[in-house]
């Protein structure tokens, strides 16, 4: 079984945002770039899986959409233990474009279980992994929570609203990540940076495509109002004020 | 031309997250000169289908087909891209919750309709179709345009509220099939949460962190909530080690709410927390530390331990329920 993990590149998870030129795009300057939290952590799965002969999972390869500048990103996820990295040198114009992409590129390397994560932490839109799997006309399950496989299946656990469902679809398919897929991100090894700096980065130009949205500015959410201090000797006040003032119980 | 909405039922029933849902399909369709066309999956009694009407749909179309028992991403948009196609909607608007997530994308490359995943409030204008949609972990907004000529919404849980007008609604039933052959999802087991208010459906919601010390130390907690009508929930750190349930966990990495009331009790604040519940309507810190993070967040906040605050709290919302 070959397992293909979609990477994105984010800002770090405590970058504070912000914009230039008119707020139109991200101010990039000091932002520390890393794989997106998902995406590390499916990677993580598909290398345990890998791991344990019994999956029969023969190899990890990580995808990327993104320009030249987020190489350092995928020597990462070389570092952590992917055997393989692909980019795909373009823009990550909008999901569906990004979407495009990475279906022809599954086309042609033909992977049987496809991972990607629930959303990128910078446009957060949910959309790149039910995309491609419309794509390619394959299954997907979203929300997927934990992922064994069983005789050359895929079993996974899915959130749904309102509970949890352990479900199974044929190969090839797409599962969407989420919490609980792994533990921990795995950390690159000394001897996986070393052997990461000397893999080739497989590179395809991408297939003609036009997204189908364009985010034309950026703007902060409204500002609240500074804290009010209730004293903690009369916390009985705080009740009062949200029954009476902000009327929210 | 229509602006179609797709409500999810559980258990036969409709939610208030559905009933906004229609509200804003309303809105868009108002911007638009059009109506509202609800559908609707499963099988579900008119007298609650007419509830839809309630929030602005003119026309609801319910689809009952046993086939589509279990949520299939595939086929299931494959039912909700036939029933746009054949109504000729141009907007479709879908929750951005977990079946919203699992379908919009199939649907979007089916009808090739570009989507503005995570709105919040009505587009800012028609033409150019643009809206504000929810980026960087909602420390911004991305004003996007979708240039394609059918678009997908996807409505934030509790960002925009309930609009009622007058019901003039008409029920059809449609016979649209779901295409067996894409029917690929086996469900195994299912483990439902039941008795429970669910926290992304919860108004007002309790969440503590480790500030609360220990697991033993839980009890007020959750009392305070179950007192208010609310749900619980809890910082990364608590739900890793296992104080509390996974499902609980907030944040960037677990759950995004928006309840009208979100209690942080010994939580810091840090922008990773703050991601998920950011956009809840007021936030309300206790913290023994007076510069945490979290009071910048919040409109109401008691500098004091969580231990001797709680207890208070309990007290004080069972005089004014008596
Ligand atoms: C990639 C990434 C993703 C993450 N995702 C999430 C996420 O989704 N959700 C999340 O929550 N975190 C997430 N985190 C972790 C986050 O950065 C913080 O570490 C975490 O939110 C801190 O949890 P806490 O506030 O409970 O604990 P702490 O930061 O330890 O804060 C405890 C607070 O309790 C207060 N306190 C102490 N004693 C008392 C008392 N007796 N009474 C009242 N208050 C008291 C302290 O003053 C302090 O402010 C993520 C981190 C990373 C790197
Ligand atoms: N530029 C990209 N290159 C590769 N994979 C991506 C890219 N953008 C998004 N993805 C994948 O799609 C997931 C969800 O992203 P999104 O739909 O943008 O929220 C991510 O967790 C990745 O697995």
């Amino acid at each position: 079984m070959k397992i293909l993990v979609c990477i994105s590149n984010v800002p770090d998870t405590t970058t504070k945002v912000k914009f230039t030129e008119g707020n139109k795009s991200l101010d990039t300057a000091g932002i520390q770039w890393v794989i997106n939290p998902w995406d590390e952590l499916s990677l993580t799965r598909a290398l345990e899986l890998k791991d344990n002969p019994a999956s029969g999972v023969k190899s990890v390869t990580v995808a990327h959409v993104g320009t030249a500048a987020s190489e350092p990103t995928i020597r990462k996820a070389l570092a952590i233990g992917a055997d393989e990295a692909i980019r795909v040198n373009a823009g990550a114009a909008d999901a569906w474009y990004t979407a495009f992409q990475l279906a022809e590129v599954i086309r042609k390397e033909q992977f049987d279980l496809v991972l990607c994560g629930i959303e990128s932490s910078d446009y957060n839109g949910s959309l790149v992994g039910g995309m491609i799997a419309e794509f390619l006309g394959i299954p997907n399950v979203s929300a997927v929570s934990s992922l064994n496989i069983e005789n050359g299946k895929p079993v996974m656990v899915r959130e749904i609203d309102g509970g949890k469902e352990t479900v199974t679809v044929p190969v090839p398919c797409l599962a969407v990540v989420q919490k609980g897929i792994a533990k921990e991100p795995r950390i690159a090894s000394m001897r996986g940076i070393m052997t990461a700096r000397t893999k080739q980065i497989k590179i395809y130009e991408p297939a003609p495509a036009e997204p189908l949205t364009e985010v034309v500015s950026f703007s902060k959410p409204a500002p609240r109002a500074a804290c009010r201090f209730i004293d903690p000797e009369n916390a009985a006040e705080l009740i009062s004020i949200l029954q009476n003032e902000a009327k929210v119980i | 031309m229509s602006v179609l909405v797709f409500t999810e039922n559980w258990d036969r029933k409709f939610k208030k997250l559905s009933f906004e849902l229609v509200s804003y399909a309303r809105g868009v369709a108002d911007l638009l000169n059009t109506s509202v066309l609800a559908l609707s999956v499963g099988p579900v009694e008119d007298s609650e289908l007419m509830k839809l009407g309630q929030y602005g749909a003119s026309r609801i179309i319910s689809i009952d087909r046993p086939e589509l028992k279990n949520l299939d991403n595939q086929a299931w948009a494959g039912v909700i891209a036939a029933v746009a196609l054949k109504e000729d909607a141009r907007v479709l608007i879908l929750s951005n919750n977990n079946t919203g997530k699992a379908i919009a994308p199939r649907l979007s490359v089916k009808l090739k309709a570009g989507v503005g995943a995570g709105v919040s409030s009505l587009p800012v204008s028609t033409e150019p179709f643009t809206v504000n949609k929810r980026a960087f972990s909602g420390n911004a907004l991305a004003q996007t345009v979708i240039r394609s000529e059918m678009k997908i919404l996807t409505l934030l849980q509790n960002s925009y509220g309930l609009c009622e007008t007058e019901n003039r609604a008409v029920i059809e039933k449609s016979d649209v099939q779901a295409d067996t052959g894409f029917l690929k999802t086996e469900v195994l087991d299912v483990q439902k949460q039941t008795g429970k208010i669910l926290l992304t459906d919860a108004d007002i919601v309790v969440s503590g962190g480790r500030g609360m010390k220990s697991p033993d130390n839980w009890g007020p907690l959750v009392e305070l909530a179950t007192l208010l009508g609310g749900a619980t929930a809890c910082s990364r750190p608590v739900s890793d080690e296992g104080w509390r349930p996974h499902e609980e966990h907030t944040g960037q990495t677990g759950k995004i709410i928006s309840p009208n009331l979100y209690i942080a009790v010994g939580i810091s604040g840090a922008t990773q927390h703050l991601a998920g519940v950011s956009s809840s309507k007021y936030i309300v810190a206790i913290n023994t530390d007076k510069d945490a993070p979290i009071f910048e967040a919040a409109q109401y906040g008691i500098v004091g331990d969580a231990a001797k605050v709680l207890p208070k709290l309990v007290e004080a919302v069972r005089e004014i329920k008596k």
